[in-house]
């Protein structure tokens, strides 16, 4: 066993951000589906440092995720779409989120809002503007990918009326095997009809009840996750086949431990103060093997989760191919 | 936004809400006045959805009272109070407030809120009816969507009236007598475009009667709304007892506290993640006595079974619940 060098390097702090802040997202060595929803903004403790206390985490991906999802939306415009009624729900995101991305980077973003005028400016990206709220025309690219422009998270709207949610309105790019231009317009249980067990679990009801009775200003958080080969965010159906024959081939690559990464999504909750819209937001965060396993107790966590998943659930995470290979490279490697 | 934390002795309804300074008062009718609410230090207050009302603390009893404004960006909160001789005293506190007081209010609360695709507006009022129904009014002048407003008051005794002619123009259509107004309605809700939403705020009788002449009219249910205060929320509860068998304990947990804050402010440590009643992480095992079941987290045939319950929503229907604990 090398985890006497492991711990020295876990006590030392000499772990790299990008693990320290890693949402590692089990508690045990076996997962289901849950409603592990929690309020936004709590500070986790992991066995490795802490993540949680940020609304909007902007870390040392910010410019290279955003640089990604620029190239997605210049080959795919459908990743983006509002339907016209959700304009106003958009324009409360923005001013919604810029002042709390002010706050919790106060060295680096500044927001001030006057009336409809606002100002904001990014250091991160070299950026200061004015715009006038309810006015697309006063952001260059319009609101919605503004917004994309200055946060990594997926973005997704959901509109309450008659009882349920519907898909009104989002930007993603970084969709885990699913396509936001097939779910737009969509109501939110026939988004989720494809996950196997939704039948019988009453999870995504649950889930479903649990965002129609928010009130707006409340903010809650969940996590999900899955793996993605290689650190590519942009694993939608849309580029299906360039990123999908990789998942019959890493169980015999040498290199899975460097390619193969565990991918967690951290996703907000917000209920939009003056919209009422639920705002969807979707945080992917991509850690490879090799850096999971430079944390001993979550190399054996995920090793015996891969291990004991349901085939059901693993097909449908699309991992059956080669989650056994990599549990046994954590479990024995 | 500065938001001012509450003092003690806050009213469950109002914890977590703001404490305001009334920074105006102008009188509507002989009957209505209108109370203006800021914050201490001059800050932005919340933004709300068009239709959601404010509970506002007085003395020991709160009342929900809709606010006015659009709810953009507000720097003020405005509601308007109907004196009511005989009601449980909020309206009369409210009437006797004065520039300069302190009162504790809750976070605005959304239970009638605008459809977003709705395209045109039918929007129905009487007497104080009107504030809501106001603040409808002026988010869809904001965001551009077409909308009517029918408005019954008495003559000369209507509340808001300069503000919904100013920003209505045709738009709005004044009644002051039944007759008048009937011939108003029907003739509205033959008439509208598609894709129109009914909001109606009044009396109770008022409002039944309008939405059955909808439903008449073959308006579909999904189009219709009215104004019920506060059915969103959960409600206080009755107060109850627990008893702690392992522990030997037995605690009191009053109207407007959950059983999981009690259980923590007698200090036990109860696992929880979302206080809503949706994640499962608080459940408790029931030993005797039936829970009230609240949470949407167990199942219909696990809450029959009255062995388990989740502490952070759901109460006793026992005066008396003796807990695993
Ligand atoms: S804490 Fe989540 S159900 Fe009670």
């Amino acid at each position: 066993m090398t985890t006497t060098i492991i711990d020295n390097e876990l006590e030392s702090g000499v772990l790299p951000e990008r693990i320290r802040h890693f949402p590692f997202p089990f508690s045990g060595d076996s997962y289901r589906y849950s409603a592990n929803v929690e309020p936004a903004r709590k500070l986790v403790e992991t066995e490795a440092g802490s993540w949680g206390s940020f609304l909007i985490d902007v870390d040392e991906f910010y410019l290279q995720d955003l640089r990604d999802r620029n190239e997605v939306l210049e080959k795919d415009p459908t990743r983006t779409q509002v339907l016209p009624h959700m304009r106003p729900a958009v324009w409360d995101a923005i001013t919604t989120l810029l002042p709390a991305m002010a706050e919790e980077n106060p060295d680096t973003m500044s927001y001030q809002r006057d009336g409809n005028a606002c100002r904001w400016a990014n250091a991160l990206q070299n950026l200061e503007l004015e715009f006038t709220v309810g006015d697309d025309d006063s952001l260059p690219m319009g609101p919605l990918q503004f917004l994309g422009s200055q946060i990594q998270d997926d973005i997704v709207f959901l509109d309450p009326r008659e009882d349920t949610l519907w898909l009104d309105a989002g930007l993603v790019t970084f969709a885990a095997d699913w396509s936001f231009g097939f779910d737009v317009g969509m109501k939110f249980m026939e988004v989720h009809a494809p996950v196997p067990r939704v039948n019988d679990e009453p999870v995504i009801n649950r889930a479903h009840q649990f965002l129609l009775r928010l009130q707006p200003g409340e903010q809650y958080r969940r996590t999900n996750w899955t793996m993605t080969v290689d650190r590519r965010l942009d694993t939608s159906t849309e580029t299906y086949p360039i990123w999908a024959p990789d998942r019959g081939t890493i169980a015999a690559d040498p290199e899975l431990p460097n390619r193969l990464h565990l991918r967690v999504e951290i996703q907000h909750l917000i209920c939009l103060p003056h919209s009422g819209a639920v705002l969807f937001l979707i945080r992917s965060y991509l850690l490879p093997l090799t850096d999971i396993a430079k944390v001993p107790l979550w190399r054996e966590r995920l090793g015996h989760v891969l291990a004991e998943l349901p085939e059901d659930m693993a097909e449908y995470k699309g991992i059956s191919r080669y989650r056994k290979a990599a549990s046994s490279w954590l479990l024995n490697g | 936004m500065t938001t001012t934390p509450l003092l003690d002795q806050a009213h469950p309804a109002v914890k977590g809400g703001l404490l305001l300074e009334v920074t105006n008062i102008s009188r509507q009718t002989d009957s209505i006045v209108s109370i203006t609410f800021a914050d201490l230090a001059g800050g932005l207050l919340p933004a709300y959805v068009p239709g959601s009302h404010l509970v506002v603390q007085y003395g020991a009893g709160v009342n929900a009272y809709s606010l006015t404004g659009s709810g953009s960006t507000p720097f003020e909160y405005i509601i308007s109070v109907l004196q009511v001789e005989d009601g449980a005293g909020g309206s009369q506190a409210m009437h006797r407030l004065s520039v300069g007081d302190l009162v504790q209010v809750s976070r605005p609360r959304s239970a009638f809120a605008p459809v977003a695709n709705a395209t045109h507006q039918l929007l129905v009022a009487a007497g104080i009816g009107i504030t809501p129904v106001l603040s409808h009014a002026r988010s869809a002048v904001e965001w551009g969507t077409a909308t009517d407003l029918i408005y019954v008051h008495r003559p000369g005794a209507g509340a808001h009236v300069e503000e919904a002619r100013e920003l209505l123009g045709d738009g709005l259509t004044e009644c002051s007598d039944r007759a008048s107004f009937q011939k108003v309605l029907a003739e509205s809700l033959t008439h509208q475009p598609l894709g129109t939403h009914l909001y109606v705020c009044g009396p109770a009788a008022f409002m039944d009667d309008v939405l059955d002449q909808a439903r008449e009219h073959g308006w579909p249910a999904a189009r219709l709304h009215s104004e019920a205060f506060g059915a969103a929320e959960l409600d206080d509860g009755e107060p109850f007892a627990v008893n702690l068998t392992r522990s030997g304990t037995r605690l009191e947990v009053p109207a407007g506290v959950s059983l999981l804050e009690a259980l923590e402010n007698a200090g036990k440590s109860i696992p929880n993640m979302c206080r809503k009643g949706i994640c499962g992480e608080c459940s408790l095992s029931v030993l005797r006595g039936t829970p009230q079941h609240r949470d949407l987290y167990l199942t219909d045939q696990e809450k029959a079974e009255n062995t388990t319950m989740m502490c952070c929503v759901s109460r006793s229907l026992d005066e008396e619940l003796e807990l695993d604990l």
